[in-house]
């Protein structure tokens, strides 16, 4: 129907303020393919996507879809949301309840001949595999199967933008993935961009080529979602890319020849060597770790390269799926992740005294949460 | 018993519920979903009759419709006849008198649909008209039949406006309450009370009937 590749691409800009405190200022852009929305509840997610489709008007700002604009502020253009050709699935997805999947699915085809209809209808339950329950009322198939009927009716009506308020949070890791696989398949023949918002940091791996990661209505990063991962600079990307201990401290000493500065938490004055940055000496700094970067021995360690090796005692020990979580007091309360296998050698029980052992490397610096370069 | 005055009721109490399916369902949409800032005064204004005694409505409609007023001269004209103490003048008072009986349930109906759904309506290209007719009309079906059913009973009932507006006239204005009145001020109390009986026993079947449905949804969500 339309042109592919770029000709598709989302881009906009979108100013709107939701209350005094609060203002969503973003510029997004997303070519053909799944670019994954990633914020807390509450960074603005949700009103983005409802801007986009022209549910909610921005404040000032443009959007565009190839060459198709959709909204532009200084001309006073704003398509309705029923000509703008976006499909939207919403968190509760709200199918239809009085209709059948059939007539949900092609509730949005009603401009078409019957034949059109049919056909076209008939071609997208395959695509989603929702075809032999067709003449069943939403309430009456399982939740992935309601989950299938929303994406069926969205993109039955071929539309140019597809977005996604986490419709698929509510559902198991396996069926997520396989309805994602059938949205990929789908899209490899259309081509068009598609927004998928969540919170779920998890999903954010397993679903995206591209991730834009909202905090506070502001765009903190956007790219490849290796890219996005690799080098988190702010908090909450830090926690995103799955870093769970933040400590607050200050320089001490800054040491360029051997790349490294040496800090100070601010709880317990814990002695930690960091990668150096730009930070002068009495600067605050705000130090991120991996748990799953942090040994653990359970008798003092010598000869080793490691830099910072701090003595704490267990707290507790929980079993989180594959991995341990010991929470250990070291001044400071550090998580550290280790193997069910590595626990029952240590012969770690709670209360135990152990070394921390985290390499210089492992400690990142990482802007606190709402501040912005 | 007084069988023209019961079917003149039930006839009156039809006519005024269709008219009033007809103009509640677009008062109470506009009620619903306007974002007017004064919208206020009109639901003032629509559940007025809920609290005015019917001789103060039955009076202002009395007035208006008379021979000296512009509704009642542009009336005479088409007509050849006047409104006031006709079937077509108590249906314009009952109209007004039920106005709020048949709009409350079913703009509450309407605001009972999850906004999502009209929504999602309207980004699959559907327009306000079709929303209304595809999604929220089939989804409030349960308050516009309570707003209709309450509408008949409660003009099957009136009194007072049917008092001022039509006056007492056999098979033109005279309706079942009308019918007790004079049966009691005849002192015949056999014959009001077998009226009286038949009307108690009609609307409790009514009401029954609409809390009936209000237990049991039409539609399984």
């Amino acid at each position: 129907m339309s042109p592919e590749g770029p000709h598709r691409a989302l881009a906009g800009s979108i100013q709107k303020r939701l209350s005094p405190g609060f203002a969503l200022d973003v510029q997004v852009s997303a070519p053909a393919g799944i670019t994954i929305v990633f914020g807390e509840s509450g960074s603005g997610k949700t009103t983005l996507l409802r801007c986009l489709a022209g549910l909610d008007r921005p404040d000032a700002g443009r959007i565009a879809v190839g060459e198709r604009v959709l909204f532009d502020s200084p001309s006073g253009c704003n398509v309705s949301a029923r000509d703008r050709g976006v499909g939207f699935v919403f968190q509760q997805l709200a199918l239809f309840p009085h209709l059948s999947v059939r007539d949900n699915i092609r509730y949005g085809l009603h401009r078409l001949s019957p034949e059109v209809r049919a056909e076209r209808t008939r071609a997208v339950a395959e695509s989603f595999r929702i075809d032999h329950l067709l003449d069943r009322k939403p309430s009456a198939v399982s939740g992935g199967e309601r989950q299938r009927t929303a994406l069926a009716r969205a993109l039955v009506t071929d539309p140019d933008l597809l977005l996604l308020d986490e419709p698929l949070s509510a559902l198991d890791h396996a069926t997520q993935s396989r309805i994602m696989a059938d949205l990929r398949a789908w899209n490899t023949a259309h081509a068009i961009p598609i927004l998928y918002v969540t919170h779920a940091h998890r999903e954010v791996f397993a679903l995206g080529e591209r991730v834009m990661v909202l905090d506070a209505g502001r765009v903190l990063a956007e790219g490849t979602t290796h890219d996005v991962m690799e080098a988190p600079a702010h908090e909450p990307l830090a926690q995103l890319a799955g870093f769970e201990n933040f400590f607050d401290g200050a320089v001490v000493a800054r040491r360029p020849d051997a790349g490294t500065m040496q800090c100070r938490l601010a709880q317990a004055g814990i002695p930690l060597e960091v990668p150096l940055s730009h930070a002068t000496e009495g600067e605050a700094v705000r130090i991120a770790i991996r748990a799953g970067d942090i040994l653990l021995a359970n008798q003092e360690p010598r000869g080793l390269s490691a830099r910072n090796i701090l003595r704490g005692r267990v707290r507790s020990l929980t079993r989180e799926g594959p991995t341990v979580r010991a929470d250990v007091d070291a001044g400071a309360a550090f998580a550290v992740h280790l193997t069910p296998g590595a626990c029952e050698s240590l012969r770690l029980e709670e209360a135990d005294e152990v070394w921390l052992i985290i390499k210089t490397h492992s400690c990142r610096l990482v802007e606190p949460s709402g501040a912005l370069s | 018993m007084d069988y023209s005055a019961i079917l003149l009721s039930v006839k009156l109490a039809a006519v005024v519920a269709a008219i009033l399916l007809g103009v509640g369902l677009p008062i109470a949409y506009w009620l619903t979903f306007s974002r007017w800032r004064w919208k206020f005064l009109a639901e003032a204004v629509v559940a007025l009759p809920l609290v005015l005694p019917p001789t103060v409505l039955g009076f202002y409609v009395l007035v208006a419709i008379g021979a000296r007023s512009p509704v009642g001269r542009l009336w005479t004209s088409w007509t050849g006849h006047g409104l006031a103490f006709t079937f077509e003048g108590l249906v314009i008072a009952s109209v007004l008198y039920s106005l709020p009986f048949a709009v409350q349930p079913i703009a509450a109906a309407f605001s009972q649909v999850d906004a999502s759904l009209i929504e999602a309506s309207s980004t699959l290209g559907a327009s306000e008209r079709r929303t209304f007719f595809r999604i929220i009309l089939p989804l409030s079906l349960e308050g516009v039949i309570a707003g209709a059913v309450l509408a008949f009973a409660h003009t099957i009932g009136e009194f007072g406006v049917v008092l001022m507006v039509g006056g007492n006239l056999p098979g033109a204005t005279r309706t079942v309450s009308i019918a007790i009145y004079d049966s009691v001020q005849a002192l015949d109390y056999a014959a009001a009370n077998r009226t009286a009986l038949l009307l108690l026993a009609f609307s409790f079947v009514v009401l029954a009937l609409v809390y009936g449905l209000r237990r049991k949804p039409l539609v399984a969500i």
